[in-house]
């Protein structure tokens, strides 16, 4: 049996996941040609490399098909409910922030807090027959902060690429997405409220919880975490 | 493997008291249209239901409760005064809590009749509470239409009294409108400055989305009137949260409450209610002396059920959620209804949860 561990497939993520790992003496490298998805690991015995696309990390941790994994914290508490019972933090690695927002038009100059939008809500439904959309693709984290922080006469519309388009299209409202500077939003004329930080996510480096493991892997395991400085 | 043959006889027994009783047996659909539920509590429902759906009728949900389906069927076809019983699954989404069950029985008895409303809550409370006599529960008691109310009797416009109405059921954004309109909070920084903007459009980039220049400027307006409004004082402050702090037996809470009532005339009329609402219970045999009163019973858990509220509690088990719940949901039934008055109080009990505790036995 091996450890294997599980990493983002593709680009920034992936790269700088290897650096992260690299520099705690673990070389983690694609396997062959740039478009085969099997992995190579040295600089420790019995850890097995599984590039995968990094939305699939949560539930192949969660399964049990992978024993660690990188990916972003929000991915992680969207896609598992009781997420911290299923998987273990175990280090933050500094890269691929980014900050789950509730956005407006910037022409809503009424609207800067949760308690404008919860106003233009009721409002809005009472000018147009329905509830405010607010376009996302994080409907479990946008609808849990939305029902704690009692906001009303909204609905969640899905929308899984090229968010920020959607007001203009007049199929959303408002958006709930991720973003890391902000600019993709100013080019779409939107704003971010400014009491509504949803969620705060960088990639992590995550353990499956409850796994029942042979002595070996689990010592593998360990001798893994104690290399990259995560064993406590 | 759940074993199902003995709350679903169970079941079937409570169904057949309430139904030699007068209630007409009724079997509510399975599958609700979503848009219905979604309309009446919004996304959060989902978070509490399972959604299904098919190309030609759209999502659908597993019912959740009765009263929806039971409602409809009421509006659809009957008359009043009328009475209704059911025994049936619902399903309910447990992300918050996995070991609570996902799919159980509720038995129902509800009553639409608008001649006597508060005779209608005793005999809905009544008939529930004797039917599980022999477990020696709890019954707690409440009434949302007492802080209805006080707000609604509050000195402040009709915009204000709106918007916490319309929280009434969501207690932290009720408090953070009330901190608001009392000047507790300070006014944000961006609405300071928004206020204060000769032209607050101005500079503001193009006008994108559906809401338009003119509901914006509607809401400015508003929000500057808002601004020129009193606010709301300590003195009416306090009384709203003593209201809120009612939690007695029944008469010693009427009596906190006539109290309170010198200093908040508003609630007179709920407070009577109150009053006759425990003689009716008393001349159905139901002793006051025992019966337990808090202010906010069900605020949480039991939005549009806007006047009398009950639960009937396993005081030794409290992991469990009540064996038997219910109220007056007249909010309900009011948006169903498009507005249409249609005055009902109704309380289920779960059967598995009555084999769970011992029987009735």
């Amino acid at each position: 049996m091996t450890i294997k561990i599980g990493v983002p497939s593709k680009g920034r993520l992936m790269e700088k996941t290897f650096d992260w790992f690299a520099e705690r003496g673990v070389s983690l490298s694609r396997a062959g040609s740039e478009r085969e998805y099997a992995g190579k690991v040295e600089g420790i015995e019995g850890v097995e490399l599984v590039l995968l696309s990094a939305g699939e990390i949560p539930r192949e941790l969660s399964a049990g098909r992978i024993h660690l994994g990188v990916t972003g914290q929000d991915l992680i508490r969207e896609k598992l409910s009781q997420w911290d019972q299923r998987v273990e933090e175990l280090a933050e690695l500094g890269f691929g922030q980014a900050d789950l927002i509730i956005a407006v038009p910037q022409v809503w100059v009424d609207v800067d807090t949760l308690e404008d939008l919860d106003a233009v809500s009721a409002a809005f439904r009472a000018e147009h027959g329905f509830r405010l959309r607010i376009a996302t693709k994080y409907h479990r984290l946008v609808r849990e902060y939305l029902k704690e922080h009692g906001v009303a006469d909204y609905q969640l519309v899905d929308s899984q690429g090229a968010t920020e388009g959607t007001i203009k299209n007049l199929t959303a409202e408002s958006v709930a997405d991720i973003t890391s500077s902000g600019e993709t939003l100013r080019a779409n004329h939107l704003k971010i409220l400014s009491d509504a930080l949803v969620l705060r996510s960088q990639a992590t480096l995550f353990k499956a919880r409850g796994l029942k493991l042979s002595d070996e892997d689990r010592a593998t395991r360990t001798e893994l975490l104690k290399k990259l400085g995560v064993w406590n | 493997m759940i074993d199902r043959s003995a709350p679903r006889k169970l079941a079937a027994e409570l169904r057949a008291q309430f139904e030699a009783q007068g209630a007409v047996p009724v079997e509510p659909p399975f599958l609700l249209p979503a848009e219905t539920l979604l309309d009446l509590y919004g996304e959060d429902i989902r978070g509490r239901a399972y959604v299904t759906s098919d190309p030609a009728r759209g999502e659908m949900f597993m019912r959740p409760d009765f009263t929806v389906p039971v409602v409809e069927m009421h509006m659809a076809q009957g008359a009043e005064p009328a009475r209704y019983t059911y025994a049936g699954e619902v399903f309910r989404r447990q992300e918050e809590n996995p070991d609570r069950a996902i799919e159980y029985l509720q038995v129902g008895y509800e009553v639409f009749d608008r001649a006597d409303p508060v005779g209608a809550e005793a005999e809905v409370f009544a008939r529930i509470a004797s039917a599980l006599k022999p477990m020696g529960l709890k019954a707690v008691t409440g009434d949302i239409g007492l802080l209805r109310a006080a707000i609604e009797g509050l000195e402040t416009t009709d915009r204000r009294k709106a918007a916490l109405l319309r929280h009434i059921w969501h207690p932290r954004r009720f408090r953070a409108l009330l901190d608001r309109f009392s000047g507790r909070a300070p006014v944000p920084a961006a609405r300071a400055a928004l206020l204060n903007a000769a032209d607050p459009l101005a500079n503001a980039g193009p006008m994108i989305g559906l809401r338009s220049a003119a509901e914006i400027e509607d809401r400015i307006t508003a929000l500057k009137e808002d601004a020129a409004t009193a606010p709301l004082s300590e003195r009416e402050l306090e009384l709203i949260e003593a209201l809120l702090d009612v939690r007695e037996t029944v008469p010693f809470a009427l009596e906190q409450l006539r109290d309170l009532a010198v200093d908040l005339p508003a609630i007179n009329g709920a407070v009577d209610r109150m009053a006759a609402r425990g003689a009716a219970l008393e001349k159905l045999g139901v002793s006051l002396d025992t019966l337990e009163f808090e202010a906010t019973y069900g605020r949480t858990s039991m939005e549009y059920y806007d006047g009398f509220v009950f639960g009937l509690i396993a005081e030794d088990r409290p992991d469990l959620p009540p064996v038997a719940s219910g109220g007056r949901y007249d909010a309900l039934t009011s948006k169903l209804g498009q507005g249409r008055e249609i005055p009902a109080v109704g309380g289920v009990i779960r059967p598995g949860l009555v084999l769970d505790l011992g029987g009735l036995s």
